[in-house]
């Protein structure tokens, strides 16, 4: 009788925990609609097909790169590089076809993606070597990538006419009304939400990034393992670059300036937990669209520009509020259960 | 004895972390279907042992033998390889994830394209709950289990990688009565089934009851293997703590004189539900008190509840007779208490400021004028008391992190006497010092007890709590187990009631 009584209440409990796990994502689903609703009832116009187009075009480039610093937050790093990143691979993939005007554009991905991943590589490696935290070397990588970009686009501009309609045409075109740049975040997305989940290696992010020195103990090899998570956020950026110059078209070297802060705070918005171990690539790419969409939803709704940061911010700051509620809530009911055993 | 071959053994181990010896020649045999029981007082270096065979440290001699082969553990990747599984007094779970997945990191059943069969999974993690008798969801997180689940968790992962040598240090310390039961099965079921198990355990009962041979260590080194069956209780705790109190403690017992009768803190029935519960004593002005008892029996814990660091739920704190507000650290200092850390590189002093900085941070405010701290003030007051305390550095200026570990223990003193404290709790103030500088903290604390101060002392070292204390406060598992005066404290009576042994005393 007493087994089968505690094992409900156990049961109970496990439930409960699912729920607020799905809850957690299913939040940032029901902020989005609640948003899109409003701004509709507002105007009608801003979901028409054109209007919805926008949106995904819109929150594609923030996608990638939401997926691919949610590998690296799980891991209880930050890769605040991303921004920099992008713009280098950017104008690479813009000088490529300055140089070789020929140039297939699978050519033009594979080398934005493999310049990225280098980059990756640089941050991986310093951060093994020097046993810095990674918010202190990406920082860093932050200006030095960005300088790299600087020497080499200064007094330089590449313009639409610069590279090859095919390309362009990428990063404009839809397949049955979607954007097809918004197809390859979702590949992204599923990709790797896939892997994270049912891999062997995935699952080795998140305990890392729950318990590091537990990860030690169990054996797994952390820091290739964070390396790892380096390496595919660089080349997620380097990816981002590419479609960032199918998208637009006119590149220099400001290109993605600023941009981290808006990754991590789409991260942070997804639900990932900034600490690790928690979260998931789906929540943060849901994450980014929300704030793609308020950005865009706002003017409609005749709110002041101004304010748009502060509506971000605000969003911020809730989502780590639920987090931190969250914890305390559970970090109570553990303490009772000590208190009485 | 001389049936089969052990499946594990240790010979001539040692290890030293810099000056510090903590292993030395220490032995262990281990075979199968036996449990083993490992006993000693704190610091007699089990936990290191432990970290060797979890391949979490490297001896720096001596061999480990498994299966009658020598290996070289140089990671815990290796300890597992070998059939070790080591199941901590704090088990290291991976809290954000399933106990199904805490039990199978890194070696997740497969299916095609090396995928993760999460049903297979979850399935074999049932069926080693079902061996073990245990009855837990293999779908929720390990964030919020109790101890005891915990512990559960990692014997179902050790049973799941075919563990047949387990380590469980301390592994009932935070258990409640049934839960120990369960554990106590599990562990006899894991014996029939042949595995060989190293039990660490500081309650005698539960070595007696379980243990077939027990190993004594004292010191860092090995001091006695034997039948459990020709052990007693007082055999084993004389064989723990055998050694003389040393002449080195200069406490002169104080005068129970009029000064004494003056309560300087008084504590009532304090509370913190999982650390403590219902400790009440009181300090009178000249006095030194012990606060012994194991490592994680909650005195570091009634200390910092004490002066304020953390909340407790229950209870009362009186400084010189006037209750202190729960949680408020600039109250309790204000009221005359000073706290000296366990850890004094964590939270006794910045690693990285100069001493003088260091040795004045607690009169920051009364040393500046005008709001800022100007050389002077700060520099005088610093030296004043690195010459009182005998601080050796070369210059005030160097950081503290250059000093020698009695030298900065020096200064964290420096930093709380510089305030004139009435009430001075000292938290193991010798851990990790040499001993001519340990004399000297001892000369320094008996002197502030000479001055009127009352003085609370946490130590684990044995020699030094009946070295220097007027009385004796015993915990146990986060009570008070027993109050000894300085006339009937001896090693004995102390470890007996630190080990719950109320009724031999």
């Amino acid at each position: 009788m007493t087994a089968v009584g505690v094992l409900g209440g156990a049961e109970e409990r496990t439930r409960l925990v699912h729920r607020v796990l799905v809850i957690r994502e299913l939040g940032i689903a029901v902020a989005l609609a609640l948003l899109v609703g409003v701004t509709v009832l507002v105007n009608p116009r801003f979901l028409t097909a054109q209007g919805i187009k926008d949106l995904l075009l819109g929150s594609t480039i923030l996608a990638v790169l939401a997926v691919g610093q949610s590998i690296v937050v799980i891991t209880r790093n930050v890769d605040l590089s991303v921004g920099s990143v992008l713009g280098l691979s950017a104008f690479a993939t813009g000088s490529l076809f300055v140089a070789n005007p020929g140039l297939p554009v699978p050519l033009a991905l594979a080398a934005g993606v493999l310049l990225g991943a280098a980059c990756g590589v640089v941050n991986g490696a310093l951060i093994a070597a020097a046993r810095v935290p990674a918010l202190v070397v990406t920082l860093g990588t932050l200006y030095v990538f960005r300088g790299i970009d600087y020497t080499w686009a200064t007094g330089r501009q590449i313009n639409a006419a610069d590279m090859p309609p095919g390309f362009l045409r990428m990063g404009s075109a839809t397949v049955l009304g979607v954007p097809v740049l918004a197809l390859f975040a979702v590949v992204v997305l599923v990709a790797a939400g896939y892997y994270l989940r049912t891999y062997r290696g995935g699952r080795e992010l998140y305990a890392i990034g729950s318990s590091p020195p537990a990860a030690r103990l169990a054996g797994i090899p952390v820091g290739k393992r964070v390396f790892a998570a380096f390496v595919a956020s660089g080349a997620l950026a380097g990816l981002a670059g590419v479609l960032y110059a199918a998208r637009f078209g006119t590149l220099d070297a400001n290109a993605g300036t600023g941009f981290e802060l808006n990754v991590v705070a789409a991260v942070v918005v997804g639900g990932v937990a900034i600490f690790g171990g928690s979260g998931s690539v789906y929540g943060a790419a849901l994450g980014a669209v929300l704030l793609t969409t308020i950005s865009s939803a706002l003017p409609v709704l005749g709110v002041s520009p101004f304010w748009q940061r502060a509506a971000v911010g605000a969003l911020i700051l809730a989502a780590i509020g639920l987090d931190r509620a969250l914890a305390v809530r559970l970090a109570r009911s553990l303490r009772g259960r000590n208190g009485n055993g | 004895m001389s049936e089969p071959p052990p499946i594990l053994s240790l010979r001539d181990v040692s290890k030293s972390f810099g000056a510090v010896r903590a292993l030395q020649n220490v032995r262990l045999d281990l075979w199968p279907g036996e449990v083993h029981g490992l006993v000693g007082e704190n610091g007699a270096g089990k936990s290191t042992l432990v970290k060797i065979l979890a391949g979490a440290h490297q001896a720096d001699t001596g061999t480990l033998t498994v299966d009658g082969k020598e290996l070289r553990l140089t990671g815990p990747g290796d300890a597992q390889a070998a059939g070790i599984a080591v199941i901590y007094q704090e088990p290291t779970l991976f809290p954000d994830l399933s106990v199904a997945e805490n039990i199978f990191m890194s070696r997740q059943p497969l299916r095609s394209l090396r995928r993760i069969d999460a049903r297979a999974m979850r399935a074999a993690t049932a069926e080693l709950f079902a061996r073990l008798g245990i009855q837990l969801d293999p779908d929720r997180p390990a964030r919020g289990l109790s101890i005891a689940d915990q512990q559960l968790v990692e014997i179902a992962k050790a049973l799941a990688f075919d563990a047949r040598i387990l380590i469980m240090d301390e592994p009932t310390a935070a258990l409640s009565g049934v839960e120990v039961e369960r554990l106590f099965s599990v562990v006899a079921s894991l014996r029939e089934a042949g595995a060989a198990v190293l039990f660490i355990s500081h309650r005698f009962d539960e070595i007696f009851a379980l243990c077939r041979r027990v190993t004594v260590m004292r010191d860092g080194r090995w001091v006695s293997t034997g039948p459990a069956s020709e052990l007693t209780v007082e055999e084993l705790v004389r064989r723990m703590v055998g050694r003389e109190v040393s002449s080195l403690y200069p406490k002169t017992a104080t005068a129970p004189g009029e000064a004494r009768l003056e309560a300087r803190l008084e504590v009532r029935g304090l509370t913190r539900h999982g650390a403590f519960t219902g400790v009440s004593f009181t300090l009178h002005a000249g006095e030194i008190v012990a606060l012994a008892g194991l490592v994680g029996a909650g005195r570091s814990e009634v200390a910092r509840a004490v002066f304020g660091v953390d909340r407790y739920d229950e209870g009362e704190v009186l400084a010189g007779g006037k209750p202190l507000p729960k949680g408020d650290t600039a109250a309790a200092i204000a009221a005359g208490l000073a706290l000296v850390p366990e850890d004094r590189r964590q939270q006794g002093l910045v690693m990285e400021l100069s001493v003088e900085r260091n040795a004045t941070l607690t009169r920051r405010w009364s040393l500046s004028r005008l709001g800022l701290l100007l050389g002077g003030g700060e520099r005088a007051a610093a030296r004043e008391w690195s010459e009182r305390l005998r601080v050796k550095t070369a210059r005030l200026t160097d950081p503290v992190s250059t000093l020698s570990g009695g030298n900065q223990q020096k200064v964290v003193l420096a930093k709380w006497l510089s305030t004139q404290p009435r009430v001075l709790i000292v938290d193991e103030p010798t851990r990790g010092i040499d001993v001519g500088t340990k004399a000297e903290v001892h000369r320094l604390l008996s002197e502030l007890a000479g001055q009127g101060v009352a003085v609370l002392m946490i130590s684990s070292e044995l020699p030094e709590v009946l070295g220097m204390a007027d009385r004796v406060l015993v915990m146990h598992e986060g009570r008070l187990a027993a109050e000894i005066p300085r006339a009937r404290a001896d090693e004995e009576s102390v470890m007996l009631a630190a080990t719950g042994q109320r009724g031999v005393v």
